[in-house]
């Protein structure tokens, strides 16, 4: 009865998406896709959070030797997450980020430097992002992303919000936060013929709709995640500071 | 708590592959070409001034069932470790009891 109903309405739904965006994959930005001039401001703009997330990884594991495994965790996490390119209601692929759970668990910045890896590996054997690009895919998916992340779900449990739900809800804007990042990074270094804002709105077009449904299973894959820590990782969760004030 | 979890799975199955099957017509294009050729359409004059390192290196593009095999080994590395530290975690636990 009322589940026939969610289904019609679920495929409604995709119908509507189908017939107003256009076949598209959303990804990071490509090799030689930036001006010059732009993949180094965006490089240099990545500088910073390196550092600070070299350091903030060296200080936690300095205190907490076997932290190393949550680390090596959140690392083996993105190369997952971020290698599965899934179908989406748009009729084409993406992939999700994975960066929520560094970001959570260590911090947004550490995430940078895990993030970094990644690209790096897409980049050089994947043909996927690029060596030039690198900077401002870094910016968008290691560094922007996770702080959205990050200070989404300090906000959720300050308000006292039910931890999964703000585990759910951080992972899943972070991860769409990425790609507003990399439609607005296209736009900045490409509206010559359309003006900043036509071409933003276009290129969100192409990232966002295609973006929301894998945001949610990155939201639900991160949860499911530190479901599976909380249980058998709890000495570290508590170094790490997670499960201070849970119980 | 285990029903839920199983319930979250089976979800996320739901979520990625209904697309799949609902959208017959679409292409579920892989390459990045859609942003690639929304620049063309915002800023036509320009053309991109670097390909990526290791089509440089082959002097052509990948093969794409060679950038299959390089997703899995991608794919591979990160499940290789997340499985190792969960297994070794999921024993500690029975040990420490």
């Amino acid at each position: 009865m009322s589940k026939k109903k969610l289904v019609l309405r679920i495929i409604s739904v995709f119908a509507v998406f189908l017939s107003i965006t256009p076949t598209a994959s959303a990804m990071h930005i490509m090799e030689g896709y930036l001006p010059a001039g732009y993949c180094i401001a965006w490089g240099i703009l990545c500088i910073p959070f390196f550092f600070y997330g070299l350091k903030s990884i060296k200080e936690k594991l300095n205190a907490h030797r076997n932290l190393i495994t949550l680390l090596a965790m959140s690392g083996a996490f993105i190369f997952v997450i971020s290698s599965l390119k899934i179908p989406s209601v748009t009729g084409s692929c993406s992939h999700m980020t994975g960066t929520g759970l560094g970001a959570i668990l260590f911090g947004a910045t550490s995430v940078s430097i895990l993030g970094l890896i990644v690209l790096l590996f897409q980049a050089i054997l994947l043909a996927h992002g690029g060596l030039t690009t690198l900077g401002a895919n870094t910016f968008s998916m290691a560094i922007a992303g996770p702080f959205v992340c990050y200070r989404i779900y300090k906000l959720l449990s300050r308000l006292n919000v039910n931890k999964k739900t703000s585990i759910f809800i951080a992972a899943c804007l972070g991860d769409l936060f990425t790609y507003c990042i990399t439609a607005l990074q296209l736009a900045i270094a490409h509206h010559a013929d359309t003006g900043f804002l036509n071409a933003f709105s276009k290129f969100l077009i192409i990232f966002a709709p295609t973006q929301i449904p894998l945001a949610i299973i990155e939201g639900i894959i991160t949860v499911i995640i530190i479901i599976g820590l909380e249980n058998y990782a709890a000495p570290e969760l508590k170094e790490i500071g997670y499960l201070r004030e849970a119980k | 708590m285990k029903k839920k979890i199983i319930a979250a799975i089976i979800a996320v199955i739901l979520i990625a592959l209904v697309p799949l099957f609902v959208l017959k017509n679409a292409e579920f294009g892989g390459a990045d070409d859609a942003a690639g050729t929304m620049v063309e359409e915002v800023n036509s004059e320009y053309t991109p001034w670097e390909t990526p390192i290791l089509e440089k290196i082959l002097g052509r593009e990948i093969p794409s069932e060679v950038e299959s095999l390089f997703f899995c080994i991608q794919t591979g590395i990160g499940v290789g470790i997340i499985a190792f530290i969960m297994g070794r975690l999921v024993e500690r636990k029975k040990w420490t009891k």
